[in-house]
């Protein structure tokens, strides 16, 4: 009996506690994926997500009060996504960083009813770029739309600055995130007079022998872009060098562009030469890296394994960093921690300047481009790891606005 | 459980095949009844949110129990279907700006028409085979919607649905919408509970015990079964509206194989063949994620650390989601269900039980 009080008056001093913390945190919602079909993607950008809050936290906060992410795996689920929603609402999280395309989709109206912003990094419809027509969805990085543009313009650089005459493959996951840049690509064909062919690769992606025998030998193009998701990106590199097309004609959109995806693939020697499109900076040479293995060693631990599959890793710290940069303007702009969604929303259209050592790109984001410019920079697989082969670039902004007024 | 049933005597036909037999039936079911008004009353938002996903599940989980649970068909299609009834009402809701009260049934019956066809082939295979077929069926419906901008809307697959509006309010929150689901979702039980009594709730029962048999006493086979799918297809074409509704959006890749395996699962561990099992198994299914997760929240730093933690109870909920599918095939077959039935049986006759 009296173990029994003790077990309940220790309940009882943890409830407490724990609610005393809740009344100073400021609680972000985070989605992520770590057992589902984009679980390759969450088991690295989760861990970054929570070091680069841990780091904040370590240096004191933002404005003295502590960031509390909690993280809900949804595992690529609809329902579980609106739980998870519901959920992160109850413990008044700020800002809800969404992960996935159909989750974004189902959550969208939502979010826009209960005025709280939600990022989409890397998913959800490149429409939602326009701040306009989706006040509360924050893209934050560069949509397909953008990335399509960045591809033609990279490889339009490649082959001496003009695609007039020249053949494009465009090989791409039959799903509505594959076909999103076709609007995109296809107002290119008409702007810089190239040849475009497509070729689906449908679900799950991971047979695409007849679609590379097509590519390498009947077409022939001089370049082709890559948009594929989950195992298929490593089959696409696979098949590619087995019929002998040059891997460093080849460009991959942000999803198929990772360390995972190379050593799916064979391996570094297996990919030399194959293009990756980045919304975030790849590699550890970044000072916030060091912050954070140095945090690590101040506790007595070596730095996370997971930092070692910088593509994800990088990726989960840039969202991280342009929330807690968001809560930061929040915090200024009021002037006490006690900050509310909609403040948050209004942070995340200040932001400006913001690269954390080139991690993150020059983004500016205001009332109307919530994409922040759709960024790019593209890296090369070459002896071992992913070499930078271009800055940050912005390609075809004028053909993209456009674009995002019209609402695709 | 602690009454008696001796003492009530059925003195017409009427009061044999009632729905509630016993008086002490009626009680519990006005107590549940009472319970579920006063429940978005009292339970904060996140909590009616939850409600609401199980109701949507129950509807789903009662079409696909006809079909798999009663008829003895199986299908993995079932979500393919309420792809299905999602499109059509988005389509007609924002096309012509027609009212829930009818894009809901118009989605339920374009869902039960396609649903008819799919289970043509159910007439000569049966068995793996029906589930290659259906298997099948929603491939190719994915596809159609995949790539028909006319169904689909554009090359997001996706359609922004308004809310459902009724004697001029919007329903938006929560607790709107659970009034909006609760109705579809006791309209879907108490139709199902009255089905599978009726004339063809019983040809239906019929031709899963033995459907030879069933041929030689006069039962059609091939319209029994088109019904039992078009049935089962109209319940998830319904779910699929309400999905629908629920969340603003028609979206396809909500709707894929995963989610079919899903609500095999929700029957399965509910318990095939049974109206409360439905409902047991899209609870069961729907909170043991959430109740892994708050127990691992508030326990789980006294083992693990908080890092660990993150990654622990995703794995954790596959592994035990999993390790029960499991258990209840080898221990309870029939599921939730007769669980339940068994905690009754002893209670019964508690404390003589000889």
């Amino acid at each position: 009996m009296r173990s029994f009080r003790l077990l309940l008056a220790g309940a009882a001093a943890l409830a407490l506690s724990t609610q005393a913390i809740a009344q100073k945190d400021i609680v972000i919602g985070l989605q992520c994926d770590r057992t589902g079909p984009t679980q390759t993607v969450g088991v690295f950008l989760c861990p970054g997500y929570h070091d680069y809050i841990a780091l904040v936290n370590s240096k004191g906060g933002v404005g003295g009060a502590k960031i509390r992410a909690l993280e809900i795996d949804h595992e690529y689920k609809v329902p579980a996504a609106v739980e998870s929603y519901e959920r992160h609402k109850k413990e008044g999280a700020v800002l809800i960083s969404l992960y996935g395309t159909p989750q974004t989709q189902a959550l969208t109206q939502r979010l826009t009813e209960d005025k709280i912003a939600g990022t989409s990094p890397g998913f959800g419809s490149a429409a939602a770029a326009n701040g306009d027509r989706f006040p509360y969805i924050f893209p934050i990085a560069a949509s397909y739309w953008s990335q399509a543009a960045g591809a033609v313009q990279f490889v339009k650089d490649r082959l001496g600055g003009n695609l007039k005459g020249k053949k494009i493959a465009y090989l791409y996951f039959d799903n509505p995130a594959g076909r999103e840049p076709l609007p995109v690509l296809e107002a290119l064909v008409k702007e810089e007079g190239f040849e475009m062919r497509t070729f689906a690769v449908p679900s799950p992606g991971v047979e695409m022998g007849a679609q590379v025998i097509d590519i390498a030998q009947r077409f022939k193009p001089d370049f082709v872009i890559a948009h594929l998701f989950g195992r298929s990106p490593s089959v696409s590199i696979k098949e590619l060098k087995r019929v002998g097309y040059p891997l460093s004609k080849v460009v991959s959109f942000v999803w198929g562009a990772s360390e995972a995806d190379i050593i799916a693939a064979g391996g570094w020697a297996t990919a030399e030469g194959y293009y990756g499109i980045q919304f975030a900076g790849v590699g550890s040479n970044y000072p916030v890296l060091k912050e954070i293995t140095e945090m690590y060693t101040k506790q007595g631990k070596p730095a996370p394994k997971e930092m070692a599959s910088t593509v994800f890793y990088n990726r989960g710290v840039l969202i991280a960093a342009i929330h807690v940069e968001a809560i930061r303007n929040a915090v200024v702009a009021k002037g006490s921690t006690n900050i509310t969604p909609q403040d948050v929303k209004l942070g995340f259209e200040k932001i400006k300047g913001f690269t954390l050592g080139g991690l993150v790109p020059p983004l500016e984001i205001n009332n109307v481009d919530h994409e922040g410019g759709g960024w790019v920079q593209i890296f090369q697989a070459k002896g071992g790891k992913w070499v930078k082969s271009t800055e940050w670039f912005k390609a075809y902004p004028t053909l993209l606005k456009r674009m995002l007024a019209h609402g695709g | 459980m602690f009454h008696r049933e001796s003492g009530y005597y059925k003195t017409s036909y009427a009061a044999d095949m009632a729905l509630y037999p016993l008086p002490v039936a009626r009680w519990t079911v006005a107590a549940i009844a009472l319970a579920m008004c006063i429940a978005p009353f009292v339970l904060h938002e996140y909590y009616v949110s939850i409600i609401n996903l199980i109701l949507v599940a129950t509807v789903g989980a009662l079409g696909l129990n006809i079909l798999v649970g009663y008829t003895g068909q199986i299908s993995i299609g079932h979500a393919a279907f309420m792809s299905v009834g999602a499109y059509t009402a988005a389509n007609l809701a924002v096309r012509l700006d027609l009212p829930f009260w009818l894009t809901l049934p118009a989605g339920g019956l374009m869902a039960a028409a396609i649903g008819a066809i799919v289970g043509i082939p159910s007439l000569r295979i049966k068995g793996l085979y029906l589930a290659i077929a259906t298997l099948a069926g929603q491939l190719i419906i994915e596809w159609t919607i995949n790539h028909v901008p006319w169904i689909s809307g554009g090359a997001q697959a996706s359609i922004e649905v308004p809310r459902p509006t009724l004697f001029g309010t919007q329903l938006k929150t929560q607790f709107q919408l659970y009034w909006f689901l609760l109705f579809f979702a006791v309209l879907a039980i108490v139709g199902t509970l009255n089905l599978v009594r009726s004339r063809i709730g019983r040809a239906f029962i019929a031709i899963r015990d033995q459907d030879i048999a069933a041929e030689i006493i006069g039962i059609n086979i091939f319209r029994y079964k088109l019904i039992a799918f078009a049935i089962s297809s109209f319940y998830a074409g319904v779910t699929g509206v309400l999905y629908t509704y629920y969340l603003g959006i028609a979206n396809y890749e909500q709707f894929q194989i995963v989610t079919s395996i899903d609500y095999l699962a929700m029957i399965i561990i509910g318990g095939l063949g049974s109206v409360l099992g439905s409902i047991l198994g899209a609870i069961f299914v729907t909170l043991l994620p959430i109740v892994i997760r708050l127990g691992m929240e508030n326990w789980g730093t006294l083992l693990f650390s908080a890092a660990d933690i993150n990654n622990l109870i995703p794995n954790l909920r596959l592994i035990l989601f999993g390790g029960l599918i499991i258990l209840f095939l080898v221990l309870e077959p029939e599921g939730l269900n007769r669980l339940w039935r068994n905690i009754r049986s002893y209670f019964r006759v508690w404390p003589f039980s000889y």
